[in-house]
């Protein structure tokens, strides 16, 4: 693959959950071609961490939204404040979400319920709103942070990769819907990302740093892609993951 | 936050191989632990580009700097730049050398952090024009364990400011500091290459040049026969002053160095002779000009990443000393001479004269004279048994040897380096400590 990178995107990008690393990286590569944006996330030192560096990479103008994305009912409000600064909504990125526990998972309702709120729940609230704005709009890339986790349900993590499959097939149906109106939807899969969501795992060669999916993620809202796996190598190694026979898969220590 | 390594922290020269018992990564300027309620001491860790110990804290905890990697302010009109400590120097070159502006002092690899360059006071080719990085440090915010954040600048906070600077990572985390960057014209560099025959050719040369040339250095042979010195080539530029042209497009080929080559094999007396043989002849004319983009003139090794697992699994020591100018260099020329018989040393030795500006640091490294900088496979008790005889030679000349780059130094030699010891000790503050500072205080073994 040696595509010529795409022209600078000069104009406006609203991004949840924008202070985690991947997210921040594809904010960055948006302020070097002079982008406008517009940032969603819960801590308003941290957005403004973030601000203060886009602004230096070049961006044109930098407005921030506090809000925990779980409550839904805060939803509408802000994505009226993004509307209402930015004009239009011409790329938009969902990044948020949580890894969670698997093994405090299995033995706490409470705690699967919890993070399904925040990787499924809230997530498809959030992009039911998104999608009528874009909708009625009729342009713009809608790209949701998914999981390769999301492909097959491995015993190793198979609360968070349920609550991203549901967001995959929603982004599927939603991808089809739109696509009559001109806008893109795109989902990403990411693998392994060495980022503060996976500070405590041990790294091994299969960590991407968070750089390389940013640029990824970048690319792929510049030219519009459906389902983006990143690294590029995932997609090889989940199309072996799903041709296991589940007689045999049940035994992998996966 | 407080948790187990998951990665390997270890220095470039990959010795002394100690572990932290615990890393606590900082991303965010504003979410700080309490460094008093940890039950080991911490010390900050960049991207372990330090050579040595100075960035290890054994079975104590590393205080991961690599996520405050954030711009926080930057002036187009005057050059100077806000940004988080754990930023690297490639990050602002990126940013400012498309918009007119280089870094004021340059090392010899751009993957080290703003806070390291900071706490090693690191200096580079044009050291007899610009002095020390923190020479260009405005200011700095330090956090220390009691929960104060300082702003440190020469006029506020003085005497933390220049303990500091230099000050190895021992009185503080330094969150973010403001640099004044130089004004440039052109991403190119107009460069010079001189063969010479001797060191009096050498000394000669860097005379010449300290007026008109920004950058000088000399990469030498010390392999040469008894009684003659040195050869090698002496390198010097300034920044073209004609503005880039859209043919200028830069080539760099990042090659990777991934495994740990078996270092017996590959590097010994014979092939470093060999290499150096080569190496002088390699330009056939007296001198060479030619204009060169700054990442081959500044950072030649930096397209090979991990060069440093050429020395193979048991790593590597290098050595980095300044001795005055005086005595006709006989400092100088007895520890060339030692290098030469011991068979030992590296590929590249790297020489210099460092100028009369006054570093800030009360325990910089930078003094008037001529540096040399050298790697050594490590080969276990004749390799120590061979710096420690160079450190003798050292402090009988008055010299010093470098922290940033140490592994082994005597705790007699580093006091005899670093009289400002006493002063700078006060500075320290007491949740910090490093691998380093206990072992040049013999306070234990590791």
């Amino acid at each position: 693959m040696n595509r010529r990178p795409l022209v600078n995107h000069t104009g406006s990008v609203l991004i949840f959950g924008a202070t985690s690393a991947i997210a921040t990286d594809v904010a960055r590569r948006f302020a070097g071609g002079g982008a406008t944006l517009f940032l969603v996330g819960r801590s308003a030192e941290k957005l403004s961490a973030l601000r203060d560096d886009l602004l230096v990479r070049g961006a044109a103008r930098v407005e921030t939204a506090v809000a925990d994305l779980t409550d839904i009912e805060r939803h509408q409000r802000v994505v009226e404040e993004a509307k209402k600064s930015l004009g239009t909504l011409d790329q938009v990125l969902i990044a948020y979400g949580v890894l969670g526990d698997q093994t405090a998972s299995e033995t706490s309702v409470e705690t699967t319920l919890r993070d399904w709120q925040v990787n499924a729940t809230s997530t498809i609230a959030l992009l039911t709103l998104l999608a009528n704005e874009l909708e009625r709009q009729r342009f713009g890339t809608l790209a949701v942070i998914s999981s390769v986790a999301g492909d097959r349900g491995r015993q190793s993590n198979y609360v968070y990769g349920a609550a991203k499959a549901a967001l995959s097939t929603f982004l599927s149906g939603l991808r089809a819907r739109l696509s009559k109106a001109n806008v893109r939807v795109i989902t990403i899969k990411p693998g392994m990302v060495d980022t503060p969501m996976t500070a405590h795992l041990k790294k091994g060669p299969l960590f991407a740093p968070p750089e390389k999916v940013g640029q990824d993620i970048h690319q792929a809202m510049l030219r519009g892609r459906s389902v983006v796996y990143t690294p590029g190598y995932w997609r090889g190694v989940m199309l072996i993951i799903r041709l296991i026979p589940e007689p045999i898969f049940k035994h992998l220590p996966l | 936050m407080l948790q187990p390594p998951t990665k390997r922290y270890e220095s470039w020269g990959r010795y002394p191989r100690v572990e932290p018992c615990g890393v606590i990564p900082l991303d965010w300027r504003a979410e700080l632990p309490d460094f008093r309620e940890l039950t080991a001491s911490v010390l900050p860790y960049g991207y372990g580009r330090s050579y040595g110990d100075s960035c290890l804290n054994a079975n104590g905890i590393l205080l991961d700097t690599s996520g405050l990697r954030r711009f926080i302010a930057f002036d187009d009109a005057t050059g100077v730049l806000r940004c988080e400590a754990g930023v690297r120097l490639d990050d602002i070159l990126n940013l400012v050398v498309p918009r007119g502006w280089f870094l004021p002092v340059s090392p010899g690899t751009k993957f080290v952090s703003v806070g390291g360059a900071i706490a090693n006071d690191i200096h580079g080719k044009n050291h007899h024009q610009g002095g020390t990085w923190g020479r260009h440090v405005r200011r700095f915010e330090l956090v220390r364990s009691s929960g104060e954040r300082l702003i440190c600048s020469p006029e506020e906070h003085a005497g933390l400011y220049r303990a500091t600077i230099g000050g190895l990572g021992l009185t503080g985390l330094i969150t973010w500091a403001e640099i004044q960057l130089k004004p440039i014209t052109s991403a190119f560099i107009d460069e010079e290459q001189i063969r010479f025959e001797s060191l009096d050719e050498f000394m000669e040369l860097a005379q010449d040049s300290v007026d008109d040339y920004e950058y000088t250095v000399a990469w030498i042979d010390c392999f040469v026969e008894e009684g003659r010195y040195i050869r090698g080539h002496f390198m010097r530029g300034n920044h073209r002053q004609a503005p880039d042209r859209p043919e200028d497009a830069k080539r760099a080929l990042p090659l990777l160095v991934p495994f740990n080559l078996p270092g017996g094999l590959l590097l010994n007396e014979y092939t470093v002779r060999a290499f150096n043989t080569l190496y002088y002849h390699r330009q056939f004319a007296k001198r060479v000009r030619k204009e060169i983009h700054y990442e081959p003139f500044f950072y030649p090794l930096d397209t090979i990443q991990h060069w440093n697992k050429i020395y193979g699994d048991a790593g590597f020591l290098q050595y980095q000393c300044v001795v005055p100018v005086e005595n006709d260099n006989a400092a100088i020329k007895e520890i060339l001479s030692r290098i030469r018989r011991s068979g030992e040393g590296s590929f590249f030795t790297v020489f210099k004269t460092f100028g009369k500006i006054d570093s800030p640091g009360l325990l910089s490294f930078p003094r008037p004279g001529v540096t040399l900088a050298l790697d050594f496979a490590y080969r276990g008790a004749s390799t120590l048994d061979l710096l420690e005889r160079l450190d003798a030679v050292v402090r009988a000349g008055g010299g010093a040897v470098y922290p940033a780059k140490d592994a082994r130094m005597s705790p007699e030699s580093f006091h005899a380096f670093f009289p400002a010891w006493d002063e700078f000790s006060a500075f320290i503050d007491p949740c910090f400590s490093s691998s380093f500072i206990r072992r040049v205080n013999g306070e234990d073994a590791s």
